[in-house]
């Protein structure tokens, strides 16, 4: 387990030493904290959010009113929701002001297009078949640029998924407004598409995301890259080694060289990251239960 | 200072006069009184048993028949009573003097309360064994008029009265009764009684009658289904108003006993305010026990979804926009939910309402293709995009993390791995 080890040695990485030396492996920058903080401020609103929508979709169920008399009754249940919705549009703002910075006002390249974009191309079309081969016995595992394809999944997944969550929760809470161009037929729609869209994102992140980025073998317990940031240089060529080659070929990998994550660092992101595993996995097992009951 | 005192002894009774007392002056008329006392029991036939006379026996407190019953009489208490005028043998008319046998016979207090006798002969408390008068009124000795607070019948200690026994499960479960006492005590009649002193709340004598109470199944009943309205309009004469121009109302003076009366939404006894989040809470399940169907599509809105949870009542419940007692059909130009009044009537809640709001549809049915097909399609989609995408991602993931484990296991040299 990398994790393990870089806590256990501890020491910076240094340039001189053998590439791949097992004593003192190597960290490169994955995410920058801008990243990491968006990761951080996306998952905690989601939590708040899916708990207390949960709640409100689910409402006759016992625990949804044992929650909700928790925190103070179902007002304050909105109250959160609501707060934690304007947090996470924020943060969706911020983003897509980002995007809109980098290419178009820096003219940026990759964005939209190339090996380092969110767009999916050919290949990830032929990744998500070799991946299915190669999970079926059938050929050798794909080889896996910066984002793979089900990493291209998760943010088009998010990033709809708050555009229309956003979208459809606005238009409850100002449905009178909203009502000024929208049928009001439409107004039944919104609570429809809320709630199955909301229950497709939390059962998506709770169960498929989880699996995919944190609990699979290769990354159990938890994949700390979006936490510290960094990765160790055999993870780096192991999960993504086209981009691993690109960066020598360019020369730019020794550009992304980075300090090893401290213990401090380490044990805080497990202490956050699996706190909200738990809780993810928690409202997974109530959501599953409620809905099945329903 | 007494003027006078008995003397009781085991054979004798006089009266010794204090000399020199201040009333010694009808020291004279008191002997006169004796004279005609003993002129009296010469003719017993036409004499009455003058309370004095009884109370020398029986003002002991300490007083009790052979199987021990207390059979003292408080003189002071007496003649403070409504009865305090009348003389012992008005009612225990078959002693005529002393000695009197062991065994008196039953007080019949019908002998002057001949009509509330015959209102409670054809009630359901007609057995007197099982409900003599004392069983409500107390003891005939120290009553009271039921205007007087210490009457046992005074409005606001009528309820305690009645829950002597009505509030006593025994006797509730032995006589296939509800237990009503402690449900009245916590209703919003039993608070304005209890915590109001209010004397116009509803006690129980208020709904149920007094000496005549009769079994709801009774049609002459006051608490029959079909005299309900009528009853609880006795107060609530505007509301009776109202929901006799609804189609409840409407519906029971026609004879259809199945609509609902006040008693079928605010029970009988353990009655809310209803604008209390209790009632509120409690309500609509009420109104989906008959229109089952509204009930369950107003469960897929809004409104109920986050009216469910406890507590949270601002949103809107099915009297909200229906009325609770006018209830009309929506073609009914004055009903809250004809076309023409549901701006009105939704923007009570949601200000800025406009024509194009107030076409949501709160009772919508997305699984009714003909009723909601926008809502339908927009379902349809919906389920078929989640279940898609979780499949597909479910096997997709299962098989991955079969395939992992088996590479890792092998990477391993069949150790197990890191994580076995």
């Amino acid at each position: 387990m990398p994790e393990q080890d870089q806590a256990a040695i501890n020491t910076a990485p240094s340039a001189e030493i053998h590439h791949t030396g097992s004593q003192s492996p190597r960290y490169y920058m994955r995410f920058t904290p801008e990243q990491r903080y968006m990761h951080a401020t996306l998952f905690t609103s989601f939590l708040g959010l899916a708990a207390t929508g949960l709640t409100m979709r689910f409402s006759e169920s016992f625990w949804a009113r044992k929650f909700a008399a928790g925190v103070g009754g179902f007002g304050a249940i909105l109250f959160f929701h609501k707060l934690c919705a304007i947090v996470l549009t924020i943060a969706f703002l911020i983003h897509v002001k980002d995007v809109f910075t980098r290419s178009w006002v820096r003219r940026e390249k990759g964005i939209f297009w190339g090996p380092t974009s969110m767009v999916a191309n050919w290949k990830d079309a032929k990744d998500l078949f070799g991946h299915i081969r190669w999970f079926l016995g059938l050929g050798p595992k794909p080889k896996f640029e910066r984002y793979a394809y089900w990493e291209k999944f998760d943010y088009w997944a998010v990033f709809w998924g708050m555009v229309v969550i956003g979208f459809s929760g606005y238009a409850m809470w100002f449905a009178p407004f909203f009502a000024h161009f929208l049928p009001g037929w439409a107004l039944n729609a919104v609570l429809v598409i809320h709630s199955e869209e909301g229950l497709l994102a939390i059962l998506f992140i709770f169960s498929i995301h989880f699996v995919n980025t944190h609990l699979r073998p290769d990354s159990f317990p938890m994949d700390m890259v979006i936490f510290t940031g960094v990765e160790s240089e055999e993870e780096f060529k192991e999960k993504r080694p086209l981009e691993y080659q690109r960066a020598i070929a360019e020369g730019k990998l020794e550009g992304r060289l980075a300090e090893a994550p401290g213990t401090w660092q380490i044990n805080f992101s497990r202490i956050v990251g699996f706190t909200a595993i738990f809780i993810g996995l928690l409202l997974l097992v109530l959501t599953l239960s409620a809905y099945l009951r329903e | 200072m007494a003027c006078a005192e008995f003397i009781n002894d085991s054979s004798n009774t006089r009266i010794r006069f204090q000399p020199g007392g201040p009333c010694h002056a009808i020291a004279g008329l008191a002997r006169i009184a004796i004279l005609l006392l003993a002129v009296f029991a010469l003719f017993p036939g036409t004499a009455k048993l003058k309370a004095q006379e009884c109370l020398t026996c029986h003002a002991d407190a300490g007083m009790t028949d052979s199987a021990g019953h207390s059979i003292s009489v408080d003189g002071k208490k007496f003649s403070a009573s409504i009865h305090g005028s009348l003389q012992c043998s008005n009612c225990h008319a078959d002693i005529k003097g002393y000695p009197h046998p062991d065994k008196p016979a039953p007080v019949d207090c019908k002998t002057c309360h001949a009509d509330e006798a015959a209102q409670l002969t054809g009630s359901v408390h007609a057995d007197a064994k099982t409900h003599p008068c004392t069983s409500c009124h107390g003891d005939a000795h120290t009553i009271v008029p039921k205007s007087n607070p210490a009457s046992a019948v005074y409005a606001l200690n009528i309820p305690k009265t009645c829950g002597q026994c009505h509030g006593n499960a025994d006797m509730a479960k032995k006589n296939g009764l509800p237990n009503v006492y402690p449900l009245y005590m916590d209703s919003i009649h039993g608070f304005a009684l209890s915590k109001q002193g209010l004397l116009v709340a509803a006690n129980c004598q208020s709904c149920h009658g007094s000496h005549n109470i009769k079994s709801h199944t009774d049609p002459t009943s006051p608490t029959n289904k079909a005299n309900i309205p009528n009853t609880c309009g006795t107060c609530h004469a505007q509301i009776n108003a109202d929901y006799e121009a609804g189609v409840h109302g409407k519906a029971v003076a026609a004879g259809n006993l199945k609509a609902p009366v006040c008693t079928d939404c605010h029970t009988a006894h353990a009655i809310l305010q209803p604008t209390e989040s209790a009632f509120r809470m409690q309500s609509t399940p009420i109104c989906g026990n008959c229109h089952k169907d509204k009930f369950s599509t107003y469960r897929d809105t809004f409104h109920s979804q986050l009216g469910s949870l406890g507590g949270y009542v601002e949103t809107a419940r099915c009297w909200d926009c229906h009325q609770a007692h006018d209830v009309r059909p929506a073609s009914d130009p004055s009903s809250p939910i004809n076309k023409a009044n549901l701006v009105t009537t939704c923007g009570r809640c949601h200000a800025g309402a406009n024509l194009s709001f107030v076409q949501y549809q709160p009772h919508a049915n997305a699984r009714d293709r003909k009723l909601s097909p926008g809502l339908f399609y927009v379902r349809l989609f919906m389920n078929l995009l989640l279940a898609s995408v979780l499949t597909f991602f479910l096997i997709h993931t299962i098989l991955w993390l079969v395939r992992a484990r088996i590479n890792q296991i092998k990477l391993r040299k069949g150790e197990g791995g890191n994580n076995a």
